[in-house]
């Protein structure tokens, strides 16, 4: 459908290519200041921004769901997570001597210029004789309205035709949480629990396990500051468990 | 994180319209951009937006772990189980025409989305959270010089 336009489509050319250099332009400038900046903190929401750009530039292309995805994952999740680890780390980054970066440069060179090369071969976009819009792609967009009848043709070809595919996706993000949890815990950390609260060194070599913990702390709450709200209570210093174990049972 | 009065009211406010939001994208993937990926990382975003504000503690008093563990894998059967029913009622796997006996409207292509997609939500809501429970669980080692932080 979107090809039927196309012979009209001529009076927004301009503006549009204006537009997608623009944002292209943006990207590359957002892209050398993550490379720069030595303020880990910045570097995390320039990364926020970098998705939202290319979320922006893929509704330019007409490609809403992949804009979609690219806001709420690459731009809301990746940078609270990126934000959780880099608290465990540092807030800035060590300076990389001159030596060492002139090897990865070199690389990327290799890379960009071996893309450059590749760019004149692209069909153009939204050229109709290019390979996706003559073979499969085109038959699910003739198709999908009769067998399916679901306006997003998106959708139908992820959740029907290519169901297999989208059950796979499904069960390898149910791994991914599977090994997050098997190797951190839910409450990060698999089997030891460590703090100092008040210069004390607590440790327990049980998990806290999963289930909310609502003892309430009688000493700690005067200064919350010192101790993180989220943390597990300092149950372990008045009964030391030598040996770990089984995590089913509370104590 | 105690002074930020403004955050918390305007967090409370918009935290049920960000679930509300991650439903319509979930149910109106088929007419619209969206489905039950989008959907799930939205549901998740308004749990990490409340953990953000209220504290971890809270948060998981709210969206307690034991329900990540049952989500992810509720999700995983949902999808496998629709190809099941599917597989029982005589048709292939995952073959959702099956799914209602209407033959001039394919009905059973949209029960059979709207229950994939929502296995997908479930499995996709749940990772999500647990990776921010189990990052932001951790204790970082806080340095005296950065106690600001």
């Amino acid at each position: 459908m979107m090809f039927a336009e196309a012979a009209h489509i001529g009076a927004h050319v301009v503006p549009m290519i204006i537009l997608d250099i623009g944002l292209m332009a943006m990207l590359v400038v957002v892209g050398f200041a993550i490379v720069r900046m030595r303020s880990l903190f910045a570097v995390v929401m320039l990364q926020g921004v970098y998705s939202l750009i290319c979320a922006a530039w893929f509704v330019s292309l007409d490609a809403v769901d992949v804009a979609f995805t690219e806001a709420a994952v690459g731009a809301g999740i990746s940078t609270v997570l990126m934000l959780g680890a880099m608290l465990l780390t540092d807030k800035t980054s060590s300076e990389v001597p001159v030596q060492r970066a002139v090897g990865p440069l070199l690389i990327v060179l290799f890379t960009g210029a071996a893309m450059l090369y590749a760019v004149p071969d692209m069909p153009a976009y939204g050229d109709k004789d290019s390979a996706v819009n003559t073979g499969v792609g085109m038959q699910y967009m003739t198709v999908t309205p009769e067998q399916i009848e679901v306006p997003n043709v998106v959708t139908a070809v992820l959740a029907s035709y290519r169901s297999y595919d989208t059950m796979g996706e499904t069960v390898v993000i149910f791994m991914a949480g599977l090994g997050v949890l098997l190797l951190l815990g839910l409450n990060g950390n698999a089997g030891r629990w460590t703090a100092q609260v008040q210069g004390v060194n607590l440790s327990c070599d049980r998990a806290p396990a999963a289930e909310v913990l609502p003892t309430p702390r009688a000493k700690p709450k005067t200064t919350p500051d010192e101790v993180r709200p989220d943390a597990a209570p300092p149950k372990p210093k008045s009964k030391p468990k030598p040996k770990p174990k089984p995590r089913g049972g509370t104590s | 994180m105690n002074s930020h009065i403004i955050l918390r009211v305007v967090g409370k406010f918009l935290i049920p319209l960000i679930i509300i939001f991650g439903l319509y994208v979930h149910f109106h993937g088929d007419f619209g951009p969206g489905g039950g990926f989008q959907a799930g990382v939205i549901v998740a975003a308004g749990v990490i937006l409340y953990a953000l504000l209220f504290g971890l503690k809270a948060c998981k008093q709210a969206v307690p772990p034991s329900w990540i563990r049952i989500g992810m894998t509720v999700g995983v059967l949902f999808y496998v189980g629709t190809g099941l029913v599917t597989w029982m009622l005589g048709g292939k796997f995952l073959d959702f025409d099956v799914l209602h006996p209407a033959t001039d409207h394919p009905l059973g292509q949209h029960i059979g989305i709207i229950f994939v997609e929502l296995g997908v939500l479930f499995t996709v809501a749940t990772v999500m959270v647990a990776i921010f429970y189990a990052f932001g669980s951790r204790q970082p080692q806080i340095m005296d010089d950065e106690k600001d932080f």
